[in-house]
């Protein structure tokens, strides 16, 4: 059974946003990193690139399958969390202490369409 | 299989050297070679006896797997028999010994085999015309992007940058599309498996250079719904490409060119039975329709009215894609096998395909969790074991049939299912071969339940056993350090 944390927003596509203020943290589940299984490589973006809601911003790459990120959220890429360059298996091990980007939001508004911990929980199940 | 796990250089004792090299006549022209790309200590290559190095290379080769040495179903590899008159055809001096720059003159039968297995790849794809340069399916696919591209954009029609893949797709697809500078549009599949027109249609504008499709799909399905497709491609001035990869089951059968596709490669390690993976190389040869024949890269060759062949430029070609004429020994290899069988035993090649593909499903569809249940064409799907509950994973059984001397099944692909597991037995196998293999995926089916740490732990008769994938991606070592 995935693991589903509290308190965070989640997209159909298997990414979590974590809101600190004007700021988000977003990463991947539990179920999509298991789905994925060993996870060998993170493509991230640049800072300063512009992410937009539904559309790819990178891809993580495991022993089994290549698949891309998918912004939850649109927004300005202020950080990257380089330390998956080296270690992209943090992803495999804790899935949501392991950020990809650090984005500054340009519509709050979007966390609306985005599922809370009990609908995503609900939703996993369903597939 | 017998363990062997030495390196040559492990081998290597000073002053046992089992070679002499002729000395260098290039002394005088050092002096043109920049300093820091010259070599200051000599090569330091391993030092064995000759006894030593066949030994070496013996044991290695004895670890090899392939279709010689057992039941290969790699999905949508089409893993067929080599018929060994092939390799006798395409070693004769004449073919083995010709060079691509001698003059036309002297290599009129190596142009006529080229010739005559574009005019053979015509008439059994229904396509207009045929290059045989490109070395492998990829790059067949991007040759065929290529003159799709061309040809939009000699007509001046520059808005066509979108190529729809849909998501059953081999990966190959969406990354030829986006080496050949085009944007890949995903569109999806129904539950049954094959291409959701209603999610096309809204697709198809005047952005859209073409749809790429593997006609039967990557789940082994037939699209039947291809004349419709094709329709509204062409009314939105799309082109429609054919992944050939999956030609096995409809050859000389069903041609590509009568469903309306306008661009196809074929895999000729794949349906037409020249070696595949390591023992290749491959070929990918790109047919067209009459409209895009001109577009096709060159050289190419032709017949003239008195019967003589010649290499010819093409001044509207979409480019050169390889420095001569692609890997000739496997065309001619390919073009054997073609004359082996003939118009009429060709046609026999698929419907055995499909036969020997739907007895191994119907005969496992109770163990494993079979997602499409319909006829398939030369190959299927398991989406991993019907009973789920011991955890088994399809890399699991996958491990697991290596215990009992078969190669295992494409894995995790397609992406539609978790635990995808291809099978594609091909048509040079026999019912015995069939039904050891079907005895040995039941026997792993009922293992998973009884005993699974059994499976987890599998294979446990190969040399290497389960290597540790990610470390091999993550921190490969590439090279001996000597």
């Amino acid at each position: 059974m995935a693991k589903v944390e509290e308190g965070l927003y989640y997209s159909t596509t298997h990414e979590w946003v974590k809101v600190e203020g004007e700021e988000a943290l977003v990463g991947i589940s539990d179920y999509a990193q298991h789905a994925l299984g060993n996870i060998v490589y993170v493509d991230m973006p640049d800072e300063d690139d512009e992410i937009a809601r539904d559309e790819e911003f990178g891809a993580v790459e495991s022993v089994k399958a290549a698949s891309d990120l998918v912004a939850p959220v649109s927004g300005t890429v202020l950080q990257t969390n380089t330390v998956l360059d080296d270690t992209p298996g943090l992803l495999n091990s804790d899935p949501y202490g392991s950020w990809i980007l650090r984005v500054r939001l340009s519509d709050k508004s979007e966390l609306d369409a985005l599922m809370d911990a009990a609908a995503y929980s609900r939703f996993c199940e369903s597939l | 299989m017998k363990s062997y796990d030495r390196l040559v250089f492990e081998l290597s004792r000073e002053g046992r050297k089992g070679y002499s090299l002729p000395k260098s006549s290039w002394k005088a022209s050092l002096s043109s070679i920049p300093g820091t790309l010259l070599r200051k200590v000599p090569l330091p290559l391993p030092q064995v006896s000759e006894p030593d190095a066949v030994r070496h290379y013996t044991c290695l080769s004895g670890m090899n797997f392939g279709v010689d040495n057992g039941f290969y179903p790699l999905g949508s590899c089409t893993m067929k028999y080599n018929p060994k008159v092939n390799e006798e055809v395409a070693s004769l001096p004449g073919f083995a010994s010709v060079h691509p720059l001698q003059p036309e003159d002297t290599m009129q039968g190596t142009l006529q085999i080229y010739h005559e297995l574009c005019r053979a790849l015509s008439a059994i794809t229904g396509m207009a015309a045929f290059t045989l340069n490109p070395f492998a399916g990829a790059h067949g696919e991007l040759t065929g992007l290529m003159v799709m591209r061309q040809y939009h954009m000699s007509r001046n029609d520059m808005k066509r940058t979108r190529v729809i893949v849909p998501d059953s797709a081999h990966g190959t697809n969406p990354a030829s599309a986006a080496v050949c500078g085009l944007q890949v549009v995903q569109v999806k599949s129904t539950a049954d498996g094959t291409i959701d027109v209603d999610d096309l249609e809204p697709l198809l504008d005047d952005t859209v250079a073409g749809i790429m499709m593997t006609n039967p799909n990557t789940l082994g399905l037939f699209e039947t719904e291809i004349r419709r497709i094709a329709e509204l491609v062409h009314a939105c001035g799309g082109l429609l490409y054919y992944d050939g990869a999956n030609m096995n089951p409809l050859l000389g059968k069903v041609r590509p060119g009568d469903m309306g596709f306008d661009i196809m490669h074929l895999n000729l390690h794949k349906t037409f039975s020249t070696p595949h993976g390591g023992g290749g190389p491959g070929a990918g040869p790109v047919g067209v329709c009459e409209a895009l024949a001109g577009y096709l890269p060159d050289p190419a060759v032709v017949q003239d009215d008195d019967g003589r062949f010649h290499i010819v430029r093409n001044p509207h070609s979409a480019g050169r894609i390889s420095g001569f004429m692609g890997n000739f020994s496997v065309l001619v290899k390919a073009l054997a096998y073609i004359r082996t069988l003939g118009r009429g035993n060709i046609r026999m090649a698929g419907p055995l395909a499909v036969l020997n593909a739907n007895y191994v499903k119907e005969s496992l569809k109770d163990c494993y969790r079979l997602p499409v249940d319909r006829i398939c064409k030369h190959e299927f799907v398991f989406d991993g074991l019907a009973d789920t509950s011991s955890g088994i994973t399809a890399l699991d059984v996958a491990k697991r049939l290596l215990d009992f001397g078969f190669h295992s099944p494409t894995i995790y692909f397609p992406l539609l299912f978790h635990q995808s597991v291809m099978i594609e037995p091909t048509e040079t196998e026999s019912k015995e071969t069939l039904d050891a293999f079907i005895d040995v995926m039941r026997r792993i089916a009922a293992e998973a339940a009884s005993d699974p740490d059994v499976l987890r732990q599998a294979p446990h008769d190969t040399p290497v056993r389960r290597p540790d994938e990610t470390l091999a991606a993550t921190h490969p070592v590439l090279r001996y350090k000597i």
